[in-house]
C-alpha cells in the first residue's frame, strides 16, 4: 500500500496545518471588520451627493472584488487539480465556491439596497450589477454540477473543466454586458469619485482586508471538512483524536 | 478493408446523426414547434401593440432560440451514451475532437438551422421590417452554431446524471449570454438606423473562438464523464 | 506486446485491485476471472483507457497507452456489455458505422459477408429493434470480422449467444490467435479454443 500512503499524505498534513492556521486568519478578520465598519459608519464624513446611503459601499465594493477574485482563484485551483491530478487543489476549489457565491450574493444584495435611494429602484440593469448576477449564476452552476455527481473524482474533474470554461468566458461576458449597457444608455455606478476622504479609504481597505482574511479562514475550515469526508475510510482519519472520541 | 480518413469519419458521424434523426423525425419537429410556440406566446402575454412588438422582436426570437437549443441538448450524447456507441467513439483511432465536431455540426443542422429558417416567418408576426429580418437571419446563422458548441460542453459534462436536463441549462445559459447580447444587438442596431457590421463581426469572432476551443473541451468532458 | 505493470484501480473510495502485473504476446488468449464486483470490467475498461489507473502503467509495444493514444486505438477492438447498436438502423448500417468508428471503411460486400458469417443471413437489412438479444450480440460481434486489429478486448462476449454461436466465437478466436492476434476476455461460460492454451488471471 505504498502508493496509497503517498497519495493520501498531502491532505493528511494539510488537514493539520489548516487547523492551526484558521484562528490566525479568523481573529484578525473579525478585528479588521470591526475597525473598518466603525470607521465607515462613524468616522467617515457624509457624502455631499449621496448622503448617508453611500456608506453601503464599504461592504458592497469589497464583496464585489472578492467575488471576482475568488472565481479566478477557484478556477486556478481547479485547473491545477485537473492537470496535475492533485486532490488537494480540487478540494480547495470546491471549498472556495460557496464563499465566492456568498460574496457575489452580498454584492448584489447591497447593490440593490444602494440602488433604491440612488435611482429609486431596487434593481437597475447596470453593467456591473448584471455581470455580478451572471457571476453568481456561474458559481451556482459550478456548485450544482459538483453536487450532482456522486463519484468525487469525476465531480472534481467535471466541475474543474466548467470553471476553466467559465473563466475564459468571464471577460467576454463582462465586455458584452458593458457593450450592451452603453448601447442602452444605462446609468453606470461610479463609486470612485474625484476625491475620496482618507477615512473612507481606511474603512474600505480594512473591510477589504477583513473579507480576504475571512475568505481564507472559511475556506480552510471548509477544506478540512471536505478532507475528512473524502478520507473517512483511511487510517489517519481513524487515528485523529476528534474522530476517536 | 481500408483505413477511414479523418474527413471520412466526419462525414460518417454527421451522416449517421442525420439518418437517425430522419428515422425519428418527431424529435426535430418538437424543438421547432417549441420555438414557434414560445415566440407566439409573447404577443399574447404583453399585448398586440405593433410598436412594442417590433421593438421586442429580436430579443424574443433570440431568447426562444436559446431555450429551444437547450431543449435538444439532452439528446446530443445521451442516446450514444446509453447504448454504448460513445464508448466506441472514444476508442476511435482518430481525434475525438473531430468526431465531437461532427456531432456538434449534426446537432446544429437538426436544431439550429430549422430555427434560422423559421425565424423570418416569426419576425413577420412581429411586423419586423425586411432589412431587420435579414440581419436577424444573419445573426442567428452566426450565433446558433455557438449555442450548439457551448451546449455540447454542458451536455458532455452532465452525461448520465440525475436531472441532467435542467442542470445543463443552468450551466450553459450564463455562458451563452454574450451570443444573446450581440445577436439581438445586431438587429436593434439596424432597426435604429446604424450598421450591424460590428455586432455581426463580434458574433463571427465568438463563432471562431468556439470552433477552436469547444470541440476539444467537449472531448475532455466526455472522457471525464465516461470514466 | 501488451504489458501491465503494478496496475491499481479504484472505484470511488473502494480499491478494486492493486499490484497487478501481466503481459500478453502474439497468439495468446487470456481469460480474466473473478467474482462479481472484483473489477473484471474495470480492468478491461482501464485497458481501453477509459479509466485512468490509480497507479501503475499499461504499455503497448513498449509505450504507455496514454502517450500512444490514437495509435493504440487503431490496433484494438473493444466489445463491452453494451452492443453499441442503434435500434432504428439495420444490421448493415450499424456494422458500417461501428467499423467506421473503429477506423475502417467497409464496403457492402464485406459487411454482408461478415454478417452472414455470424449467421445473420436474411437479417442484414432488418432494423436492429426487431432482432433478438442473441442476434444483436451477433451483429456486434461481426465488428471483429471487419476490423483488422490485433488486440481484442471482449467483455462477456458470449452473453445471450446460443450453443451454435458460442462454437462460432471459439472458431473466430482460434483463427484470430493463429494470425498472431491477442484476446483478453471475461466470461462466466466455458470457452475452449482448440490448440491454444488458455491463460487465466484471477482477480481476488
Amino acid at each position: 500500500m505504498a502508493i496509497n500512503w503517498f497519495k493520501y499524505s498531502a491532505p493528511a498534513t494539510f488537514y493539520e496545518l489548516a487547523g492551526k492556521l484558521v484562528p490566525w486568519f479568523a481573529w484578525p478578520s473579525a478585528l479588521l471588520f470591526a475597525i473598518g465598519v466603525y470607521i465607515g459608519f462613524f468616522v467617515a464624513p457624509t457624502d455631499a451627493v449621496q448622503g448617508e446611503a453611500y456608506r453601503i459601499i464599504f461592504i458592497h465594493v469589497p464583496s464585489s472584488i472578492l467575488s471576482m477574485f475568488l472565481y479566478l482563484i477557484m478556477a486556478g485551483y481547479a485547473a491545477l487539480g485537473l492537470i496535475f491530478n492533485t486532490r488537494l487543489s480540487s478540494m480547495m476549489a470546491s471549498a472556495l465556491a460557496p464563499t465566492g457565491a456568498l460574496f457575489a450574493f452580498i454584492s448584489l444584495w447591497t447593490g440593490a439596497l444602494w440602488g433604491k435611494p440612488m435611482w429609486g429602484a431596487w434593481w437597475v440593469w447596470d453593467a456591473r450589477l448584471t455581470s455580478e448576477l451572471i457571476l453568481l449564476f456561474l458559481y451556482l452552476g459550478f456548485i450544482a454540477l459538483h453536487a450532482s455527481i456522486d463519484d468525487p473524482r469525476r465531480a472534481d474533474r467535471a466541475s474543474a473543466l466548467l470553471a476553466i470554461v467559465g473563466s475564459v468566458n468571464v471577460p467576454i461576458i463582462y465586455f458584452s454586458v458593458k457593450w450592451w449597457n452603453t448601447l442602452h444608455q444605462g446609468s453606470t455606478v461610479k463609486f470612485t469619485g474625484t476625491s475620496m476622504h482618507v477615512a473612507m479609504q481606511q474603512a474600505m481597505f480594512s473591510v477589504l482586508a477583513a473579507c480576504w482574511l475571512y475568505a481564507i479562514a472559511v475556506t480552510l475550515a471548509r477544506v478540512r471538512s471536505i478532507i475528512l469526508e473524502r478520507e473517512r475510510n483511511t487510517q489517519w482519519v481513524a487515528e485523529l483524536p476528534e474522530a476517536r472520541s | 478493408m481500408n483505413k477511414l480518413s479523418l474527413f471520412g469519419l466526419l462525414r460518417l458521424v454527421i451522416g449517421r446523426d442525420l439518418m437517425l434523426a430522419m428515422r425519428r423525425r418527431a424529435d426535430v419537429l418538437t424543438t421547432l414547434i417549441f420555438f414557434v410556440m414560445v415566440v407566439s406566446l409573447f404577443p399574447l402575454g404583453v399585448g398586440p401593440e405593433l410598436d412594442m412588438l417590433r421593438k421586442m422582436a429580436p430579443g424574443v426570437v433570440w431568447v426562444a432560440a436559446l431555450l429551444s437549443s437547450m431543449l435538444s441538448l439532452g439528446r446530443m450524447f445521451s442516446a450514444d451514451y446509453l447504448d454504448g456507441t460513445l464508448e466506441q467513439m472514444l476508442l476511435a483511432p482518430q481525434s475525438l475532437s473531430v468526431l465531437v465536431l461532427g456531432k456538434i455540426l449534426a446537432h446544429w443542422m437538426l436544431s439550429g438551422l430549422p430555427l434560422v429558417l423559421m425565424a423570418p416567418v416569426l419576425g413577420l408576426q412581429f411586423d419586423m421590417p425586411v432589412q431587420a429580418l435579414w440581419v436577424l437571419i444573419a445573426s442567428l446563422l452566426l450565433g446558433t452554431p455557438v449555442l450548439s458548441m457551448i451546449g455540447a460542453v454542458g451536455a458532455a459534462l452532465t452525461l448520465g446524471l440525475r436531472g441532467g436536463g435542467v442542470l445543463v441549462s443552468l450551466l450553459v445559459l450564463p455562458l451563452c449570454i454574450p451570443v444573446l447580447i450581440f445577436g439581438t444587438g445586431a438587429v436593434e442596431a439596424v432597426s435604429s438606423g446604424m450598421s450591424a457590421v460590428s455586432h455581426l463581426s463580434l458574433l463571427g469572432a465568438l463563432l471562431l473562438l468556439a470552433l477552436v476551443l469547444t470541440p476539444w473541451v467537449t472531448a475532455q468532458a466526455l472522457r471525464i464523464s465516461m470514466e | 506486446m501488451l504489458e501491465i505493470r503494478n496496475l491499481a484501480c479504484t472505484r470511488g473510495d473502494h480499491l478494486l485491485f492493486s499490484d497487478l502485473s501481466f503481459s500478453l504476446s502474439a497468439g495468446e488468449l487470456l481469460q480474466v476471472q473473478g467474482e462479481n464486483g472484483k473489477g473484471k470490467t474495470s480492468l478491461l475498461r482501464t485497458l481501453c483507457g477509459f479509466i485512468v489507473p490509480a497507479a501503475g502503467e499499461i504499455r503497448w509495444r513498449g509505450q504507455n497507452i496514454g502517450e500512444l493514444d490514437e495509435e493504440y486505438y487503431a490496433e484494438m477492438v473493444y466489445l463491452g456489455h453494451l452492443n453499441a447498436l442503434k435500434d432504428e438502423l439495420n444490421a448493415l448500417e450499424n456494422l458500417h458505422i461501428s467499423a467506421g468508428l473503429a477506423g475502417w471503411a467497409v464496403d457492402d460486400r464485406q459487411a454482408i459477408a461478415a454478417l452472414r458469417h455470424m449467421g445473420l443471413r436474411g437479417r442484414e437489412t432488418l432494423p436492429v429493434k426487431v432482432l433478438s438479444q442473441g442476434q444483436r450480440r451477433r451483429v456486434a460481434l461481426a465488428r471483429l470480422l471487419v476490423c483488422n486489429a490485433p488486440l481484442w478486448i471482449l467483455d462477456e462476449p458470449l452473453t445471450a449467444l446460443d450453443v451454435g454461436a458460442v462454437g462460432l466465437m471459439q472458431e473466430l478466436i482460434g483463427e484470430h490467435l493463429a494470425k498472431d492476434g491477442m484476446v483478453i476476455f471475461t466470461t462466466h461460460q466455458p470457452l475452449e479454443v482448440a490448440g491454444v492454451e488458455l491463460r487465466r488471471l484471477t482477480l481476488a
